[in-house]
């Protein structure tokens, strides 16, 4: 067996330009923007949904109650919820001390408190981090992927999710997912509305609302799965960036991704509502990548980033 | 009322200058301040890491010991960088640099001579004891490498504009890299059982 040290040196030409609480200012900036944005979105299609029913702050005042309930109950499932939904279980020090020893590491390269391991007991690989600050946030890994994994592979894999720990990208995900849960929600009382409303006589002014209205209902639900999407695939070029500069060591990332993208046993705990989470999208139709609407960038056009960023 | 307008912004925007300058000073300031912080609180944890490594050298020895009866000599000199590292590490970068890559070496050492040691390689205690000095090692280098990171982006705050004058004002100078003494130490530590 044959490991591999670094030795200190330098800060290379991929050194971070920010540090982790600069990080954090900067995403709390941008969730901001965001969440003005998708309020925004949500004040738009509600305003134009009361309008065709002739009471345009009702239809608002349910779009913003959408808005809060969708956000309420995606703080409420926290790192234990998450963690439960994907059949994972928290791993003790003495189990498996190179992974805790890795993620050690991996938390003094970024400059970050520990976050906790846990363990999905199947044999596909994946891996994932969820959590919202430092003291909530924790790092899942599958036995599979574990066993597969080399020190230094493990090391890049688990640097791409402490990478999105430090870039907040639990935060992000959740205000897109509120986004997309709020507009369909809007969108469907907005096909009802057009059904009704087709049977009554109304004046100019409710037309023209109808007519944006449908509009909205049939580009709106597209536009913020878009939005979310391409969201999600900015984030994960991302870690794999951060994963990089925490660890120095592109060539690990790129086989690790390498050895991800060879293994298609899907992830049996998986579903639609945690697939961004993971380092590869654990759909197994999915893990090819491509197309618009797909959370993870193909992983082929991941590694081509990482060995131009780095080689 | 044209003449009270013009004296009021006369009076006015001197007022405002004065008070977004004040306003960018503090901002700047407490910038740099964090900065320095952020510097000395990523060095504690260099020296954090380096405890860990002499509290697990004395294991290592020991474990060692029953197995390498002729190689007295390689075992003493480990100890002995440990302790002379020990002795500096309240001194100055430099000297505590030397004494921790003169540690390296010794223990670099030691782990080629453990290679003609069958029954050592396959110890428990000796692959648990590894694995603890391979990731000390690595602790090491990104608590350093942490480190190099902070101060590159202190100095950088210190020599741009605005940081520079506020830097010049106040006296804050510089940081200094940690860099190893000479290029052999840039490589990877190979440890091999």
């Amino acid at each position: 067996m044959v490991e591999t040290v670094k030795a200190a040196k330098r800060p290379a030409r991929h050194g971070p330009r920010v540090s982790f609480i600069e990080l954090q200012a900067r995403n709390k900036r941008r969730s901001f923007i965001l969440v003005v944005m998708m309020l925004g979105i949500v004040t738009a299609i509600g305003t134009t949904l009361g309008a065709t029913w002739g009471c345009w702050w009702l239809g608002l005042l349910i779009g913003l109650v959408a808005a809060i309930i969708h956000y309420a109950a995606a703080r409420m499932s926290g790192t234990r919820m998450v963690m439960a939904a994907t059949g994972a279980r928290p791993l003790g020090k003495r189990e498996d001390p190179q992974l805790v020893n890795v993620i050690e590491e991996i938390a003094i390269s970024a400059g970050m408190p520990c976050p906790a391991i846990w363990i999905i007991e199947e044999d596909s690989s994946n891996a994932f981090a969820t959590g919202f600050d430092r003291d909530d946030a924790a790092v899942a890994i599958t036995r599979g992927l574990r066993h597969k994994l080399k020190r230094d592979e493990l090391q890049a894999v688990i640097a791409h999710e402490i990478g999105h720990i430090r870039n907040g990208d639990s935060g992000y995900m959740v205000l897109m997912a509120v986004l997309v849960g709020s507009v369909a929600l809007l969108a469907d009382i907005g096909i009802r509305t057009l059904r009704h409303g087709g049977r009554s006589r109304r004046g100019g002014a409710q037309a023209v609302g109808l007519i944006v209205l449908l509009v909205l209902v049939v580009l709106a639900p597209l536009f913020a799965r878009l939005l979310r999407a391409a969201v999600s695939r900015q984030r994960e070029f991302l870690a794999d960036a951060t994963a990089v500069e925490l660890t120095r060591q592109p060539q690990a990332l790129v086989s690790a991704l390498q050895k991800l993208t060879a293994d298609t046993t899907p992830l049996v705990a998986a579903n639609r509502a945690t697939n961004h989470l993971f380092i590869v999208n654990p759909m197994r139709r999915a893990r090819a990548g491509g197309g618009a609407l797909s959370t993870h960038p193909p992983l082929a056009a991941r590694i081509k980033r990482i060995e131009d960023l780095y080689s | 009322m044209t003449a009270f307008l013009f004296a009021s912004l006369a009076l006015y925007i001197p007022i405002g200058v004065v008070v977004l300058t004040i306003l960018i000073l503090v901002v700047v300031y407490n910038g740099l301040v964090s900065g320095r912080n952020e510097t000395e609180n990523a060095w504690s944890q260099v020296d954090v890491q380096l405890k860990r490594r002499y509290d697990l050298i004395p294991n290592l020895v020991e474990t060692a010991k029953g197995y390498m009866e002729h190689e007295k000599e390689t075992l003493e000199a480990v100890i002995k960088a440990r302790q002379q590292a020990i002795s500096v590490a309240d001194g100055s970068v430099v000297d505590q640099a030397k004494a921790e890559n003169f540690l390296s070496q010794t223990l670099r050492s030691l782990f080629a001579v453990t290679e003609s040691y069958p029954d050592l390689k396959a110890n428990q205690n000796m692959l648990a004891l590894q694995e603890e000095l391979t990731s000390t090692e690595n602790r090491i280098g990104f608590a350093r490498q942490h480190f190099n990171d902070a101060v590159l982006r202190y100095n950088n705050r210190v020599q741009q504009f605005p940081g520079v004058m506020v830097a010049g004002m106040f006296g804050f100078s510089e940081g200094e890299f940690f860099e190893l003494q000479d290029e052999g130490q840039r490589e990877p530590v190979q440890v091999k059982f």
